[in-house]
């Protein structure tokens, strides 16, 4: 069996940002780190590996490539999967459908029996790529996983939805997006970072895989800062709070 | 001109408070570009449903009635759903970015090969045409993004667009063939287990009493006894989730739920950007913790520096004594 995991590098959405001059993407110091749901994804990957043996587990990082590699060996590589795929690409031309076709022709030359993918990359945050890809694949799939469990050729999946728990039971192959609450991913061991060193990495060119059109369906226009919320007042105590909320709020 | 569908979304018989947020932004491009929208009811036994959005404005009301689509399956959903945008003409097909929606509308939009905008805020008009803007880098930044495809998708945040009113009139009713068998294959329902409250839904409750980590062990027991009292939801932040003194349903924030109720509370909440990002466009905010230094304090419009073990039950009293 084998399990094809993403390993996405954002720029860290908690760091300072700046918008490039032309108003389109960001510039400057941008620190990267992984995308919090690939990781989710890769370490789900690893302990399904864990609990049923015989299952190879495969990164793709798309992006520009030596720090996509570098992600791809640190972030997943070292935590323990087999090896890694990179598909060198500008980050600021692709968007969810590429990226979906992208793995979409990477899936067709690996045939893995399961896709697991962060359910959003928390840089565009557009939460598609994991459904996009599945329709394009024609595989069913379950998105926003809590609970992801392998048995008899399905993978029976808790998904958070809103106002609770759904569970579905997918016939492989199939896609599953991770939610946060999947698991606690690991740290890289000492002897993982070691190794990763050594484990295969194949690099791929976007024209290498025969996209047709390797052009973006969305383009971002203008980007600004979200006009902030002005800080109120500092209420005195209790009193204060509750005869304002009354007076000048109406809202009691 | 543009030829609008908007998904509807219901529960129990009754059309969600979600579908009219999103009419409103397909009111919004019909004013920005021209055209009109049309609705879909999917699902089973949903003629009700349909029935009572005939008033807002359609200029058809579908009904996809099918066993299959008793429960939103991505595959089956995304199959009726495109056929249906096919059938109608439809050159852009929305539906809010509720968990359904982020679920079933990107493939739909392969389906017609349609690029997606998600989780749309606001409609703007650009050089390059009709832009969508939307929330990015967990609230950061703001994106305007231009769909260059002929056929578009947006998921709509709900709690950006004021529900729309009933217009008056009458939608034609137009029952639907759907075909969701084959796109059914291979994915079978298990169950729902669904979190059981008497409190109103966080989506859409006019007040939230959230709180963060600091309440620790005592998070229902501070949050509980203002929230009832207000009628109000309650919520969480993402560490006060991570720490497991709130069940995941809670959580308010970019990659949680997304609220702008009309008063909120953040109790014990540091406001980390992402957090802020799911509750800055609530009306009133209201931020109670002991350290003055918290980036809470800089979206709040009224802030109590205080222990809120101490201040929320006080709260609490003083707001019954003003009702006794």
């Amino acid at each position: 069996m084998k399990i094809l995991v993403s390993a996405k590098r954002v720029s860290d959405p908690n760091a300072k940002l700046a918008i490039s001059s032309d108003g389109t993407w960001i510039e400057g110091d941008v620190e990267y780190v992984m995308n919090y749901f690939c990781e989710n994804a890769i370490e789900c990957a690893l302990q399904l590996a864990e609990e049923h043996g015989d299952i190879e587990t495969v990164a793709l990082g798309i992006g520009e490539s030596d720090e996509t590699a570098r992600f791809i060996r640190q972030g997943a590589l070292a935590r323990g999967i087999d090896r890694g795929i990179l598909v060198s690409a500008d980050e600021q031309t692709t968007d969810s459908d590429l990226i979906a076709r992208i793995y979409a022709r990477v899936a067709e030359r690996e045939a893995p029996d399961l896709i697991l993918i962060g359910k959003q990359a928390v840089d565009g945050d557009s939460n598609q790529v994991g459904q996009l890809l599945a329709e394009y694949l024609g595989w069913p799939q379950a998105t926003f996983a809590s609970k992801v469990e392998l048995k008899d050729g399905e993978v029976v999946v808790t998904r958070e939805v809103d106002g609770g728990l759904e569970t579905l039971a997918v016939t492989l192959p199939a896609v599953v997006t991770a939610d946060l609450r999947l698991n606690e991913p690991r740290f890289a061991p000492l002897a993982g970072i070691m190794k990763a060193k050594k484990k295969p990495l194949d690099e791929l060119e976007l024209d290498d895989l025969e996209l047709g059109d390797a052009k973006p369906k969305v383009r971002i226009v203008k980007m600004s800062t979200p006009e902030g919320r002005k800080a109120g007042v500092l209420v005195k105590d209790v009193d204060d709070l509750v005869a304002r909320l009354r007076a000048e709020a109406r809202v009691l | 001109m543009t030829k609008i569908l908007v998904i509807a979304e219901h529960e129990k018989g009754a059309p969600k408070k979600l579908t009219l947020n999103t009419l409103e932004f397909a009111r919004q491009v019909v004013a920005h570009a021209g055209g009109s929208y049309d609705l879909a009811v999917l699902g089973s036994g949903v003629g009700g449903v349909a029935q009572a959005l005939t008033g807002y404005g359609a200029d058809a009301v579908y009904v996809a009635d099918h066993p299959d689509l008793a429960h939103v399956l991505a595959g089956p959903y995304a199959k009726v759903i495109a056929d249906l945008a096919q059938r109608a003409g439809a050159d852009l097909v929305c539906m809010s970015a509720s968990s359904a929606g982020k679920d079933v509308l990107p493939r739909v939009a392969v389906r017609l090969q349609a690029g997606m905008a998600s989780d749309v805020v606001g409609v703007v008009q650009t050089a390059q045409g009709l832009a969508y803007r939307r929330p990015m880098w967990a609230g950061n930044l703001t994106g305007d993004v231009v769909v260059e495809t002929p056929v578009q998708v947006v998921s709509v945040r709900a709690s950006a667009f004021d529900a729309l009113a009933a217009t008056g009139g009458a939608s034609p009713l137009v029952e639907v063939a759907a075909d969701p068998q084959a796109a059914s294959a291979r994915v079978r329902y298990v169950g729902f287990e669904g979190v059981v409250s008497s409190r109103p839904d966080l989506a859409e409750a006019s007040v939230v009493v959230a709180g963060g980590r600091g309440l620790k062990d005592r998070f229902n027991q501070i949050t509980e006894p203002l929230a009832d009292l207000l009628g109000g939801a309650i919520g969480a932040s993402r560490a006060a989730v991570d720490d497991g003194y709130a069940p995941n349903d809670y959580q308010v924030g970019q990659t949680g739920k997304v609220v702008a109720p009309q008063l909120y509370f953040a109790i014990a909440i540091s406001g980390a950007v992402q957090h802020l990002a799911g509750m800055k466009n609530s009306k009133v905010i209201v931020a109670i913790n002991k350290n003055a230094d918290e980036p809470i304090f800089k979206v709040a419009d009224y802030g109590l520096v205080a222990d809120a073990f101490v201040a929320v039950p006080e709260l609490v009293g003083k707001i019954k004594a003003l009702r006794a």
